[in-house]
């Protein structure tokens, strides 16, 4: 083994992403946590933690980006290199999404109470289990996992589909309970996009390991093959 | 693409020992193609066995077929053969008592030109060739090779090796000596001659070679592991050996 403190530092770099990775999960949890409880108390440190994960993700891009400069990685390593950038933007706008969803339940706190035709933490269970998924397979370089995650996108894009169509008939019917079926709406739509870049992270983590491009639906590897 | 150098279980032999085990490759014509691997890998073999240089160690011999252009050079006369394969190697050798310009004519010489108007067209092409004639044109032959700096000294060697018109130019490690402006000189070098000619260069600046040549060969023990388009050798390497030796992991 040659390049001894280079794969040290590929180390520090994963585990400084899989940092990032805890405390947009946690935000996530949080947030769905005081949908289910009207905790406002729980929005705030949603919002308060929101500046950390912002500062880890530049951090991580500073320390990708020396790695690049400073060591020319090839092959599986720029792979990963890439793969980290691109996974911390997504745990980042995994923290902006559970900020949107910690403001909507602000928003709904201060309204009365409705039983509501949508099972938002059902929904935010699943997802959450797409991006414990996602990091577990970055962690183990599982490429067969990380298949699994991009599968369980298309069911939670139906269960954003059937909330979308049960709180459009719900507001039709009941006009009182309109703003909060808008606010469940848009955390419906918050947690689908959080499904969406746990699957962006199983696309690089593909990318990553076998060197495969399964963007967009794509099939083929990089570099032509 | 057409095929400039076609290699046929090409075998390399230091005495009784083997070096090449039997390569196979087709060089594609006026493009670069890197030959990289670890030091003892066979690489400087191979591409010596390109211009029958291998052969001058009276130890050594090869076996296989190489073919330049369709014509197999081991049954045409050496000197024939370096006509057609110019080399530049690692460490810039100008011939030192010589003028610059008769450093670069003297290939064309020792071919029996004599034409002095032949000689002067051929002297300055070929030092316009290796992006050193404005340097040089007013000491022509006033200096010496050897008073060039050694950036300089290395592309007048490859205006030396551009004189005689060869199809294919090899390199073995040609900027492995020089500071990063030289370098990046021969690199630029590189991309304008590969327009005209084909160009095999020996290197361990893994950086280098992707940043100049279309095809990569890697080389180990004797063997060759894998042979691809550049980008596909640097980002994505079908076989382990080749990621682990690029990636560091390797030994």
């Amino acid at each position: 083994m040659t390049r001894i403190r280079f794969h040290q530092e590929l180390d520090e770099l994963k585990h400084r992403i899989l940092a990032m990775a805890g405390m947009a999960e946690q935000a996530v949890d949080l947030a769905v946590q005081a949908y289910s409880q009207r905790d406002l108390n729980l929005c705030e440190r949603v919002l308060a933690n929101e500046s950390g994960i912002n500062r880890a993700e530049r951090e991580v891009d500073e320390f990708a980006i020396d790695l690049l400069a400073m060591q020319q990685p090839m092959a599986i390593d720029l792979r990963f290199i890439l793969a980290v950038i691109k996974i911390n933007a997504d745990l980042e706008r995994v923290g902006d999404q559970a900020v949107n969803i910690a403001q909507r339940v602000m928003h709904m706190v201060g309204m009365p109470a409705f039983e509501l035709p949508v099972d938002i933490p059902a929904m935010a269970s699943r997802v959450r289990a797409m991006v414990r998924d996602a990091l577990r397979s970055f962690i183990e370089g599982d490429t067969e996992l990380a298949k699994h995650v991009l599968e369980a996108d298309d069911e939670i894009d139906r269960i954003n589909h059937e909330a979308f169509a049960a709180l459009s008939a719900c507001m039709q019917a009941k006009p009182d309970c309109a703003v909060q079926a808008l606010d469940a709406l848009s955390i419906a739509r918050n947690l689908e996009r959080v499904a969406d870049h746990a699957t962006n992270i199983a696309e690089d983590v593909i990318f990553w390991v076998r060197g495969a491009d399964v963007r967009h639906g794509a099939g083929q590897t990089i570099a032509g093959t | 693409m057409a095929t400039a150098v076609e290699v046929r279980d090409l075998k390399a032999y230091f005495g009784k020992t083997e070096a090449l085990h039997g390569i196979n490759i087709s060089i594609e014509a006026t493009h670069a193609t890197a030959v990289i691997g670890p030091s003892g890998c066979g690489k400087s073999t191979f591409i010596r066995c390109l211009n029958r240089m291998h052969e001058t160690n009276p130890e050594a011999r090869a076996q296989g077929e190489v073919k330049i252009g369709g014509a197999d050079i081991y049954s045409m006369p050496a000197v024939d053969v370096r006509r057609k394969v110019g080399m530049v190697f690692q460490k810039p050798n100008p011939f030192p008592s010589m003028s610059i310009y008769d450093n670069v004519a003297a290939g064309l010489k020792l071919n029996g030109t004599r034409n002095r108007h032949t000689l002067d067209e051929a002297v300055e092409r070929s030092l316009q060739q290796a992006a050193i004639w404005d340097e040089v044109k007013d000491v022509l032959k006033k200096k010496s090779g050897a008073s060039l700096s050694g950036g300089q000294q290395q592309r007048l060697c490859i205006a030396r090796a551009l004189a005689v018109n060869p199809e294919v130019l090899l390199m073995d490690e040609p900027a492995s000596a020089l500071d990063p402006i030289s370098t990046a000189k021969i690199e630029d070098l590189i991309f304008e001659l590969k327009q005209k000619l084909t160009i095999v260069i020996v290197t361990h600046n893994m950086q280098q070679a992707s940043r100049v040549a279309e095809f990569t060969g890697f080389f180990l023990m004797g063997h060759l592991v894998e042979f691809d388009r550049t980008e596909k050798i640097f980002t994505n390497p079908s076989d382990k050996r080749t990621e682990d030796y690029i990636t560091g992991r390797f030994g």
